[in-house]
């Protein structure tokens, strides 16, 4: 790397973690134990190959072509994997579909279990005390700091994924949506709306 | 174990502040420790469970101080010296004073897709008769085990009913002490606000839960 030319040598810039991390990465390329072009590649395929895109199709799907929906009810892992997304963090899924009366919210309490194949990596907040926290007790409080309202009467199904289930929630279609292609569907959906954060508009 | 991994149901956390157009990793170091992680597990040397129970083993206040992938670092340092493949030493220094100790795998770049698309089913072929069926109320048995469980501290002692069954999966409980997959039947269940909280309106929370923790109410 070259220098900055404010008189800091590269390792002093590092965080103490960082340095940690580098430390780390130094010692298991030495020992054997990973290739460092492996670790490249893990990189590149959940920084730029696998994104809720992946879960968006799997709804726009889902909201168009009723065999395609009646499939992910009954084995979502195989009509998942007919779109070509599937693995690891995704081998045992469970589709959930909102409907007016009941709205869906996945969480994992215990650590933060989260469907890779179809939403990649899950977001900070997701991961975090306050989410994985109050997601069970205060769904509705929860729902309200990302700003969805829920008609009154709708009941909340709060989703802690304690097992190797994964869950994708399957929003309502929006209204006035009727004549959109799948693609222009898919488009609309947003990561939120299949973690049951958020709603489709 | 009652750790601070168990957050469903505490309260002063703060609020969530979810990030508008949050990047995949906030930090270069962030790429490095996910990676490291991922190959780290796929040398074989342990298990998802095994991996878990790294982390939730964190004194509680470091646990909750971290950030996520600081947790992470944290269990790889305990997965790797508990299964000798490094000292507290070397992964300080950066260097190895000891040679390597033989892994099961080592995953190169070009075997990288295969893997993650294989990924790692939980699901195994057992001989036990399924003592639930959809439908069936039970009740969470009331537990604090020392060691790894996946029946969080808020749905113990609670009713709730079987709403679908997964088939057998490998329990966690055996499966993070190296005692083997004992696989077990998994099923969904529902639990309502009230009974859970004792609020009253019509939430509902369901849990996968196997077997073992449940009993015929």
């Amino acid at each position: 790397m070259p220098h900055d030319g404010h008189g800091h040598d590269e390792p002093s810039e590092l965080s103490p973690i960082a340095l940690r991390v580098k430390a780390l990465e130094s010692l298991l390329i030495e020992k054997g134990y990973v290739d460092p072009a492996a670790l490249d590649v893990l990189i590149d395929t959940y920084e730029t190959r696998i994104g809720p895109r992946n879960g968006a199709k799997v709804v726009a799907k889902a909201w168009t072509d009723p065999a395609y929906a009646k499939w992910l009810k009954e084995d979502a892992t195989a009509a998942i994997e007919s779109l070509g997304f599937t693995g690891r963090q995704g081998e045992h899924m469970v589709a959930l579909f909102n409907t007016p009366d009941t709205h869906n919210m996945v969480v994992c309490t215990l650590c933060s279990c989260y469907p890779w194949p179809v939403l990649g990596l899950p977001p900070i907040w997701y991961k975090s005390m306050p989410y994985r926290s109050r997601a069970v007790i205060d769904p509705r409080g929860v729902l309200k700091e990302f700003a969805v309202t829920l008609p009154e009467g709708t009941a909340v199904q709060v989703w802690d994924s304690t097992a190797e289930v994964r869950y994708i929630v399957i929003p309502l279609r929006p209204k006035g949506s009727e004549n959109f292609t799948e693609e222009q569907l898919a488009g609309r959906v947003t990561r939120n709306s299949m973690i049951g954060t958020g709603l489709v508009s | 174990m009652n750790g601070p991994q168990d957050m469903g149901g505490q309260a002063g956390f703060g609020p969530i502040s979810p990030e508008a157009d949050e990047p995949w990793f906030h930090e270069p170091w962030e790429r490095r420790a996910f990676a490291l992680s991922l190959a780290m597990g796929m040398t074989g040397s342990w298990n998802i469970d095994i991996s878990r129970h790294a982390r939730e083993r964190l004194p509680a206040l470091q646990y909750w101080r971290s950030s996520y992938y600081e947790v992470w670092i944290a269990g790889l340092v305990t997965l790797m010296t508990d299964a000798g493949l490094a000292s507290t030493d070397e992964i300080a220094n950066g260097r190895a004073s000891t040679p390597p100790k033989p892994v099961a795998r080592v995953a190169t770049a070009a075997m990288i897709p295969a893997i993650l698309q294989k990924g790692g089913p939980a699901n195994r072929k057992s001989d036990l008769k399924a003592r639930f069926r959809a439908g069936d109320k039970i009740r969470t048995r009331n537990i604090s085990p020392e060691g790894h469980t996946r029946l969080p501290r808020y749905a113990r002692g609670k009713a709730g009913e079987i709403i679908a069954s997964h088939g057998t999966h490998v329990l966690p409980d055996s499966s993070a002490h190296r005692l083997g997959d004992d696989p077990q039947w998994l099923y969904t269940v529902r639990f309502t606000a009230n009974e859970l909280w004792g609020r009253a309106n019509n939430d509902q929370v369901m849990l996968d839960l196997w077997e073992p923790y449940l009993e015929p109410a």
